[in-house]
């Protein structure tokens, strides 16, 4: 019998959040468990569809599609490709740990984590999504979660940041929105089915592709974020809770290139052509301002939000660069850099951000000139920052060397100009890595950090997954880019049509 | 001269004989209560309103014209009334407690509800330019007295007179409009104005167009449309919060319902030249109201300025004019009946709670103090932003589709623009019910049972319809045709 596996992973934990409601405000441990207990579920349905997927065959799989709404041909319809396994699998993971990592909120804790069950019911809907109905209702009901979790339990400004995220996203999700239903206007019998509007892709007139590529691409480039739409990012990392930045960087922003790779690559392939120049520049632009932004940062947790922009920006990069090679074969190396980056940003900078919360939960202040020679007084806990440091800025051997290479290759393939300009970022951001490690681990120590406690077991369980996966593909990164080459391959001849 | 009487369908007309007939002896029975036991009126008005329901239910999209031809009931009047009666039900049991708590007349005050609401169905039905009228003046009279019922109240008296005043010099500009169509076409049934603009006036005629438009000035000012809304925010603060709640959904669902007959059904292709009237009404009823909600600090006035900005989004069917945006807007009034309602309910809550006071402050940590009231309002905020998957956002998804469809892209641009805007008053009210801690406590409320009942179907409705849209609404089923 065929189980509905994504239907399980995206409603196990709406379960959840309805159980954590009708709990007691006072059963602080039962919460907490609980949640974590619902959180687990889709993490372990995660491990059966990554065992059970075909990865030879650019095929959807896990396929459910069932009449919603009859009256605006609106189907209940889920599927999993290489592109979205992987995001499903980052989802389901880097939530279980964030609600782990949640474990010390102590005020309204029975709110904090229906809300964070509900975010994660929107996140793993968008990746499983296959219908433009659908896909955008989850896509917003993400938005709301995401706006009480940054106001009731973030920092000082935090109704500043929760509305400015909440409208800045809101932003680009109407324009989102129009561009829908400009598509479903132009076709006949009207359509919402993101694989029906795949096929007609080449049949858009010019016009419409472009005008609708840049609907999407605002609402995507927002999420991402892409260079002059990121302003709203700094804030809500810097203002909201660790586990719930851990999200942002981890699942958030990856909505933004998925969005783009799923969407507005295959669906309007003359607007990906004629736009790719820009996203490799924006890209490169987003590389570099992040990375010079960051070196000037105070703020350790400013530093590495700021550090995503700069890493998100390889993405683009990557993703610019696709074509048909001459013996016919489609050319994927710059894309899976782009899937390889966003998988790989998501374990480096999930665990960045959680491990600046564990210093931050001890110290009461995330300020880099306020610390120094930390190594010696918490070992375990400088190694691990090290180590992600180091991941971060592409140390061979650990999975964003392996990203940053896939895009530069393929970046020189097709913009050698711009993938130079972009080079020089992996210069800078060796700057600033090792320039926040060097003043916050190294140096001589800070007497007034002499009671500080190193890294508890809990925040181990928690950061250690991230650390064997960005090891592990960082080793032998075949599984990974076995399990995307089919799904880009098929992403490439579309857009080549 | 023998007189002839025309033929009369009662049972098409059993919706209205059921709620005027429970309004009157409403008024027969009160003074036979004792003052203080007069509240109980109230259920007899709550089984006016289901009665009516049933009615117009079993009805369902049967079409009869009857009294010569000066009423008619169709899917679309049926459909507009079960949004009025829903609205009455729901505004009903918000007045339970309220009538009581203020010390209202509450047999005028039910007997009035069931008047308007008499009004409005005669609105949806009217197949004449006489009966609207009638209809138009049963509902306005029945409002002029319900906002001023708190005769001890400046404020409440004030609004009275406003609203009689303006509302008086709009019903002005409706008989001359009336007037100026039956000039033009030399009747006032709207099946014959559809006849014979379709061929004496196969491009425009002139004094038809001025009737239109004189009809319309009267229609924008029910409808709380730009650039007749002055009166709106000061009628909606003053008069009671649930005669209030009453106000915003009703006349202008009726409103929608007269102006969808007219102009997308009787004027036939003329609407193409009026279209344009109706897309720079919407725009501007959308910014007004959405930019000038943004400065209020009384949620009572933030809440009937985004009525405002609401029947700008409602306009935009009436610039796409097909059948779609019939339906669209049909069940948008019937989404924001449920949502307005619901936050109008919570707001008499809140109100009771702190002494009248309904400013922005006195809902500071109600989402802590109680906390399901703060989800409940939140919802229905959430909900008239147009934020999935609530009753709202599917609402403002339909009319936007149906305004694409017939190619109104930048209009449908600027509409989400708007709902952007909206976006922050609304929150901005969750914020201070969930991100701003308040010193004082909690005091512990009797819970006024029927207001309770109301909210929580105003919860359920807001998403059902979000959620499952297709099958609490007919959208496949053509609403009212356009063009003959």
């Amino acid at each position: 019998m065929d189980i509905p596996l994504l239907t399980l992973m995206i409603f196990t934990p709406l379960v959840g959040m309805i159980v954590v409601m009708m709990l007691k405000q006072s059963q602080v441990q039962l919460i907490r468990y609980t949640s974590a207990f619902f959180a687990s579920l889709p993490l372990l349905l995660s491990f059966l569809m990554l065992a059970q997927y075909d990865w030879t065959t650019s095929q959807l799989q896990f396929v459910e599609n069932h009449l919603w709404i009859p009256s605006l041909n609106v189907y209940y319809h889920l599927g999993a490709d290489g592109i979205s396994v992987p995001m499903l699998f980052l989802t389901a993971l880097l939530s279980f740990i964030s609600i782990v990592a949640s474990f010390n909120i102590k005020d309204r804790v029975k709110e904090y984590f229906a809300f964070f069950l509900l975010l994660e019911v929107g996140m793993m809907g968008v990746f499983a999504a296959l219908d433009f109905f659908l896909f955008y209702v989850f896509w917003e009901i993400m938005l709301v979660p995401m706006y009480f979790l940054i106001g009731i339990w973030g920092g000082p400004r935090k109704i500043y940041a929760a509305i400015k995220f909440f409208l800045y996203t809101l932003f680009g999700s109407i324009f989102m929105l129009v561009g829908i239903l400009l598509l479903y206007f132009n076709t006949d019998p009207h359509t919402l089915s993101i694989m029906e509007l795949i096929k007609l892709g080449p049949t858009f007139g010019k016009d419409l592709q472009l005008l609708v590529w840049i609907f999407f691409f605002i609402a995507f480039a927002i999420k991402v974020p892409v260079f002059p739409f990121h302003t709203w990012l700094p804030d809500a990392h810097v203002e909201a809770p660790t586990a719930v930045s851990v999200i942002l960087a981890g699942v958030l922003l990856k909505m933004g290139t998925y969005g783009i790779l799923r969407i507005s690559y295959p669906m309007l392939p003359f607007g990906t052509n004629y736009f790719s120049l820009m996203l490799a520049i924006l890209g490169t632009i987003g590389i570099i301002y992040g990375a010079l932004v960051s070196m000037a940062q105070k703020d350790l947790k400013k530093l590495v939000a700021y550090s995503s922009v700069s890493h998100m920006g390889y993405t683009l990069l990557g993703m610019s660069v696709f074509f048909i090679a001459s013996d016919g074969t489609p050319f994927i190396t710059g894309l899976s850099g782009c899937m390889f980056q966003m998988f790989s940003h998501g374990l480096i900078t999930g665990a960045l951000f959680l491990l600046v919360g564990v210093l931050y939960d001890r110290a009461h202040t995330r300020e880099i000139a306020a610390f120094g020679g930390l190594w010696a007084k918490v070992p375990v806990y400088g190694s691990l920052m090290v180590f992600f440091s180091m991941a971060s800025l592409g140390l061979p051997g650990l999975s964003g060397f392996v990203s940053e290479f896939l895009v530069f290759v393929g970046g020189f393939a097709k913009y050698p100009v711009v993938t130079g300009i972009a080079v020089l970022g992996v210069v800078l951001t060796a700057g600033y890595m090792l320039r926040m490690v060097q003043r916050v681990f190294l140096g001589p120590f800070n007497t007034k950090w002499e009671g500080l406690k190193d890294i508890s077991a809990r925040e181990i369980f928690c950061v250690a997954p991230l650390l064997l996966l960005t090891l592990a593909i960082g080793i032998y990164p075949k599984p990974l880019t076995n399990l995307i080459a089919a799904t880009l391959e098929n992403i490439v001849t579309l857009v080549g049509r | 001269m023998p007189i002839n009487i025309p033929q009369i369908d009662y049972a098409a007309i059993l919706p209205e004989l059921l709620t005027g007939g429970m309004a009157l002896l409403i008024m027969l029975v009160t003074p036979f209560i004792p003052g203080n036991r007069r509240y109980y009126t109230g259920y007899l008005a709550l089984l006016g309103v289901i009665g009516a329901a049933i009615a117009t239910y079993a009805g369902f999209a049967k079409e009869v014209t009857t009294f010569s031809g000066l009423y008619t009931t169709d899917f679309f009047s049926t459909a507009m009334k079960l949004v009025f009666l829903l609205g009455s039900f729901l505004v009903i049991l918000l007045s339970d407690n309220f009538t009581r708590l203020l010390k209202l007349p509450a047999g005028e005050y039910y007997s009035l509800i069931l008047f308007a609401t008499l009004g409005m169905m005669m609105m949806a039905s009217a197949n004449d330019l006489i009966v609207f009228f009638i209809g138009l003046e049963i509902m306005s009279v029945a409002l002029y007295v319900l906002a001023g019922i708190r005769r001890v109240d400046l404020k409440s008296n004030e609004a009275s007179l406003k609203y009689f005043f303006l509302g008086a010099f709009a019903t002005g500009f409706v008989v001359f409009g009336i007037a100026f169509i039956y000039g033009a076409t030399g009747t006032t049934s709207l099946s014959h104005v559809f006849d014979i603009s379709l061929y004496k006036f196969p491009n425009s005629g002139l004094y038809l167009m001025i009737g239109g438009a004189l009809l319309l000035i009267g229609l924008a000012f029910k409808m709380a449309s730009f650039p007749f809304h002055m009166w709106v925010p000061d009628v909606y603060e003053g008069a009671p919060t649930a005669v209030t709640a009453f106000m915003s959904s009703g006349p202008k669902a009726a409103a929608i319902a007269i102006l969808a007959r007219v102009f997308i059904f009787a004027f036939g292709e003329q609407t193409a030249v009026i279209a344009p009237i109706f897309w720079v009404l919407s725009v501007t009823t959308m910014f007004v109201g959405n930019l000038t909600a943004i400065s209020q600090s009384n949620v009572k006035r933030m809440l009937a300025y985004s009525s405002i900005a609401h029947a700008g989004y409602m306009m935009i069917a009436f610039v796409a004019a097909s059948g779609e945006a019939v339906s669209a807007v049909a069940f948008y009034i019937l989404c924001y009946t449920v949502m307005n309602i619901g936050a109008f309910a919570v707001l008499i809550i809140v109100e009771s709670k702190s002494d009248g006071d309904n400013q922005l402050a006195s809902f500071t940590g109600l989402g802590r103090r109680h906390p399901i009231l703060g989800a409940a309002m939140a919802l229905f905020l959430i909900s008239l932003a147009g934020i999935p998957p609530t009753a709202g956002f599917f609402a403002k998804f339909y009319l936007f589709k149906a305004a694409i469809l017939k190619g109104h892209i930048l209009l449908t641009v600027i509409a989400v623009i708007n709902s952007l805007i909206s976006v922050y008053y609304y929150l901005r009210v969750v914020v201070v019910m969930f991100m701003i801690d308040t010193e004082t406590e909690f005091r512990p409320v009797t819970y006024p049972s029927a207001l309770y009942v109301a909210l929580v179907i105003a919860v359920m409705a807001v998403l059902a319809l979000g959620i499952l849209p297709s099958y609490f609404f007919p959208f496949d089923q053509p609403m009212l045709v356009p063009f003959g």
